[in-house]
């Protein structure tokens, strides 16, 4: 018997495909969660919404709320450690749960190093702005990828942006040569073995998720359009008038991305969105999206 | 023969990808439309919760159920092979499920995903050789009707894989492995 390997790590990423991952800050949010539709619940302290507003340093949540949030569903359950800050991930993968997620939206405890995610056990999801940063993290045993958007904005540009940019450089791979294919794994800094095999697959190593700024249904078929494998939602669900309506009118868009009438239904009456922030507005040290190298 | 592959959530594109490969025609099924159009069904593997929310949010689990009632095939892969069964413990009281197959499915029977493994097994029906079988926070059958035949079983014992006439139920993942037996079964079932 082989546990956690790459196969068992990635494939628990496969099972969450087509499916909406939410952010949730107590046990009640992640059963609203878990009933409303949810694949998984990213357990935390603050909404990225609220770590804006808040300021200060952001860390991994209290142990004792995440096994709360834990004891609470049966859906899979992640949390976020810093970038760079492996003792918060092996603390994480102490107490059992089933994804981290080294992400951007909390403090970097390291300004040059990503945490060497093959040491693991517990399988990482990483976030990533184009190609040659998602096979960064990739090659550093990341086994599954999202967008990193700009968390707790309520607004999709960002995600749109990230999105665009992978699909894109996975398009133009596809069309090189192989003396190119050497150049253009230098020019995005990523290793050539990664770079060849997106290029003979057409198709990323792991699966890909959009995150950061989805706050309707309609942002959620969008970025499922654009390519993704499914979604996370932050802050846009528990900071919205009605959490459960939202959250399952999120989840329905989100399985039901290329039916307009479908996505037309579940839109109607959600009430009021999360407040949604312009990104010209934010200050550039209070973007998120810049942390990670 | 069009083969369905239950397209709500989960691992469905994977399905896909192995009946192409061995060269059997497939339909994503998200509606009620489309189950009219096909003569098999994947049920992949997914969170069951979400999928059994969706199957009965848009009305799947009646015309399902009576489908499989008049005798198409139908094969669940882990959280496939839950929606299918008719009990389910650990799992949510409340959450939707098909209830077709007399086996109770216990959900993440093995803890959470740290527990996550892959082994190499022997499935009755198919050939001697071991089957890569991968488990996902699975679950395992148990209880199973005088009708249910276990197919395959961990060295504990635990069943891991079953059959009751035109059903199927595995609690592992062939479609993220090479091997196509698994596949070319359920095809002639």
């Amino acid at each position: 018997m082989d546990k956690s390997t790459w196969t068992t790590k990635v494939g628990l990423a496969q099972m969450l495909k087509g499916g909406v991952i939410m952010d949730v800050v107590t046990p009640e949010q992640a059963r609203i969660a878990e009933d409303a539709g949810a694949v998984a619940v990213m357990a935390l302290e603050r909404v990225p919404a609220d770590i804006r507003a808040h300021g200060g340093v952001a860390r991994m949540s209290d142990p004792e709320l995440i096994l709360a949030i834990k004891e609470a569903v049966t859906i899979p359950v992640m949390a976020k450690v810093r970038i760079g800050h492996f003792v918060e991930a092996q603390v994480l993968e102490a107490l059992g749960i089933d994804y981290i997620d080294e992400s951007e939206v909390l403090t970097p405890a390291d300004e040059e190093h990503h945490i060497n995610k093959h040491k693991f056990r517990i399988p990482f999801v990483c976030g990533c702005r184009n190609l040659g940063e998602g096979l960064r993290r990739v090659a550093e045993g990341a086994a599954m990828l999202r967008t990193k958007g700009e968390a707790g904005t309520g607004n999709v540009v960002e995600a749109v942006r990230h999105a665009r940019a992978v699909y894109s450089e996975i398009r133009r791979l596809q069309t090189m040569d192989e003396d190119e294919l050497f150049t253009y794994a230098k020019n995005i800094q990523a290793p050539y073995e990664l770079v060849r095999q997106v290029a003979e697959t057409g198709r990323l190593p792991v699966v890909n998720f959009a995150a950061g700024g989805i706050a309707t249904p309609a942002d959620a078929a969008l970025l499922m359009q654009l390519g993704v494998d499914g979604i996370f939602v932050g802050s846009g669900i528990f900071k919205s008038g009605d959490p459960a309506k939202r959250a399952r009118a999120i989840v329905a868009a989100t399985t039901h991305y290329n039916e307009p009438e479908i996505i037309a239904e579940v839109s109607r009456g959600l009430g009021e969105a999360m407040v949604g922030i312009e990104i010209s507005k934010i200050p550039h040290d209070q973007l998120m999206a810049g942390r990670g190298w | 023969m069009t083969v369905g592959v239950l397209a709500l959530q989960g691992d469905f594109r994977e399905h896909e990808e192995m009946l192409r490969r061995i060269g059997a025609p497939t339909l994503q099924v998200r509606l009620p439309k489309h189950l009219d159009q096909v003569e098999r069904l994947i049920i992949p593997g997914g969170e069951s919760t979400t999928i059994g929310k969706l199957l009965a949010m848009y009305g799947l689990i009646e015309p399902l159920r009576a489908r499989v009632r008049e005798g198409m095939p139908v094969w669940g892969t882990c959280a496939g092979a839950i929606l299918m069964a008719q009990r389910i413990v650990d799992g949510r009281a409340d959450q939707p499920s098909l209830r077709l197959m007399d086996v109770t499915a216990r959900r993440n029977a093995f803890g959470s995903q740290l527990e996550s493994f892959e082994i190499d097994l022997p499935v009755e029906g198919l050939d001697s050789k071991p089957l890569r079988m991968v488990f996902i926070r699975a679950p395992v059958l148990e209880d199973l009707g005088d009708d249910v035949t276990p197919l395959a079983r961990l060295e504990d014992g635990r069943v891991v894989a079953a059959r009751q006439a035109n059903m199927l139920a595995t609690c592992f993942h062939p479609e993220l492995t090479s091997d196509e037996r698994m596949h070319r079964y359920f095809l002639e079932m």
